[in-house]
């Protein structure tokens, strides 16, 4: 009796989580199958299920339209270059807030994480502002300054550099490692996993960050995907093929490195978390 | 081995941590510490005549009267009220699911539910835009072609387009609000389970006795985390719908950017950007005050 019970609650539970699932990714399936197809057949009832023949012509509008290769290039160098740059700077200030003593070293850190708590909407004016005076509008710099430094990123490091051994730090000292060159050669590799989470966490950050770009960028040779995907839709006439390529080049490489690095991924992206 | 706890004491340079925050803490002060007092300073100015001058509490009270904030926080309020519930129930429900020992190829669940998590904001919107349209779209295909249900106008129809916008944000961050719980669940000691078996307890109780209360702290997380979220949504109605049709779906965010970069009015799109970082700080604090009342 009791067997049968688990049974039946075997099956249902395990056909609510398929169903759940499918929900999860039908759109995803749907948003690629779309890509290939025309505005025309992506509008035909019954819909088209299966990839079309359009891929081509929807990359080469896409092209036409936006200047995809070039926004996909802005996108790319922009991620790559903020994810290096802030990692490297939250590891440096989270090293030292987690390793040293110094005088002012809670104040400063406190100082640090509060403003987690203040919502971005509430700097967007200054930094607007503050660009446009650098003459910094519709440039990569623009872009990337304002989130470099990062109170969560630091805020991350800080909790990880905890664990690093201070003996380890005090033998690479007294084998006459600069202060600099320790942090470089013996604290940074035995960090590798907690970089790795936050380097994704930051990639996605700015590979999907979609307000300040859209508020310093209006030349759309300088758009983000993002960006570039927005403009289509305030088009009078929308090419829906165009769209929905649009779409899935933005999510095929986060996509591609989820699967290969589930478990980094996930903790990367739930560390990160705070920002929501 | 006499130098030792000297070394120890002495070994670094008094300038070392400072040259390592260094970097970060200048950059840090130019481009958040100072925008966040300039544009409390802002919002007490008003632009007259292409500079701005001391306004006292003009815009502020200015907000008082603007039905569009009005609206605006009204919409953030009743998703925050509707949407932000259901998707926790659902993570929940699915975490626990997962989580049953019934339950195989718990991996590749959680990667399916956990994939519309990675997608940018926009790009999801993008696809919503057409999943949810009217005539051609998947949704009222299903509805109105399978099963025999009147078509809805989503993202035209005021109410609908609030739903279809919950919809899609439910969507999005269902998966990754059930990540955080599963976490949370795997944490729960098994032998309290058993215990409850031998006294009796059935499924239902169990999840009431045991898995809510245990989970209650990353509950409180990811409600704070929805909470603030929903408070600052922007992406989705700016693709979706604008904020439409007739202002049901314009939020706090979408009001800061039309007035900030669209009329350029930044004394009052700051006043408008305060009062919800104060909402959110109020919210926040009163969330962990509810919720920290009586777990421990």
């Amino acid at each position: 009796m009791i067997e049968r019970k688990n049974l039946i609650a075997r099956i249902l539970l395990f056909a609510g989580l398929i169903a759940g699932a499918f929900l999860s990714l039908a759109p995803f399936y749907w948003m690629f199958i779309a890509a290939t197809h025309s505005t025309g057949e992506i509008f035909a009832l019954p819909p088209n299920l299966l990839p079309g023949k359009h891929l081509l012509s929807n990359l080469a509008n896409l092209q036409a339209e936006v200047g995809l290769a070039r926004v996909v290039f802005n996108s790319t160098i922009l991620a790559v270059v903020y994810t290096i740059v802030t990692v490297f700077l939250s590891a440096m200030a989270g090293y030292a807030f987690a390793k040293f003593q110094f005088r002012g070293r809670d104040a400063i850190f406190f100082g640090v994480l509060i403003t987690i708590m203040v919502p971005y909407q509430a700097t967007l004016i200054p930094l607007f502002s503050t660009m446009a005076k650098l003459g910094w509008i519709n440039t990569y710099k623009a872009v990337l300054t304002p989130n470099l430094a990062n109170a969560f990123g630091i805020f991350l490091m800080r909790q990880n550099m905890q664990a690093v051994p201070t003996e380890m730090i005090e033998a690479g000292r007294i084998d006459g490692c600069s202060e600099f060159g320790t942090f470089m050669r013996i604290v940074l590799p035995s960090m590798r996993p907690a970089l790795a989470a936050l380097a994704i966490y930051m990639f996605m950050f700015q590979w999907n960050n979609f307000m300040w770009p859209l508020v310093v960028l209006n030349d759309p040779k300088m758009y983000t995907i993002p960006v570039a995907l927005s403009s289509l839709i305030g088009l009078s006439r929308i090419d829906y093929g165009q769209l929905m390529l649009g779409a899935s080049v933005s999510t095929l490489p986060i996509m591609a490195v989820f699967l290969i690095l589930q478990r980094q991924f996930i903790s990367g992206i739930l560390s990160g978390s705070v920002k929501g | 081995m006499t130098g030792g706890p000297r070394r120890r004491a002495r070994s670094f340079s008094r300038l070392t941590p400072y040259l390592f925050i260094a970097p970060a803490v200048i950059l840090f002060s130019i481009f958040t510490i100072y925008p966040i007092i300039a544009s409390f300073l802002l919002s007490f100015q008003t632009r007259q005549a292409g500079s701005y001058v001391f306004a006292g509490l003009a815009n502020y009270a200015r907000l008082i009267s603007d039905d569009y904030f009005l609206t605006a926080l009204l919409n953030n309020f009743t998703i925050l009220a509707i949407q932000v519930p259901v998707q926790l129930v659902l993570a929940l429900l699915i975490a626990v699911g997962l989580n049953s020992a019934l339950v195989r190829f718990k991996g590749a669940f959680r990667v399916a539910y956990f994939m519309p998590a990675i997608t940018a904001l926009v790009a999801y919107s993008v696809v919503f835009v057409i999943l949810l349209n009217t005539d051609f779209g998947l949704v009222n295909y299903f509805l109105h072609s399978i099963l025999k249900l009147p078509k809805i106008d989503w993202l035209a129809n005021p109410f609908w387009a609030k739903v279809g916008l919950m919809m899609a944000i439910t969507w999005r961050w269902t998966g990754y609000n059930m990540v955080i719980m599963l976490a949370g669940l795997q944490q729960i000691s098994g032998e309290l389970y058993e215990a409850a078996n031998i006294d009796g307890a059935g499924t239902v109780q169990r999840f009431f006795r045991i898995t809510v209360p245990m989970l209650k702290p990353i509950i409180l997380f990811a409600f704070i985390l929805s909470t603030i979220g929903t408070l600052q949504l922007f992406d989705e109605p700016y693709i979706l719908t604008k904020g439409g049709p007739n202002n049901a779906t314009l939020t706090a965010a979408l009001y800061i950017y039309r007035q900030g970069f669209q009329y350029f009015d930044f004394g009052y799109a700051s006043a408008i950007s305060y009062v919800l970082v104060a909402i959110i700080a109020v919210l926040s604090w009163f969330q962990l005050k509810i919720g920290g009342a009586d777990s421990d």
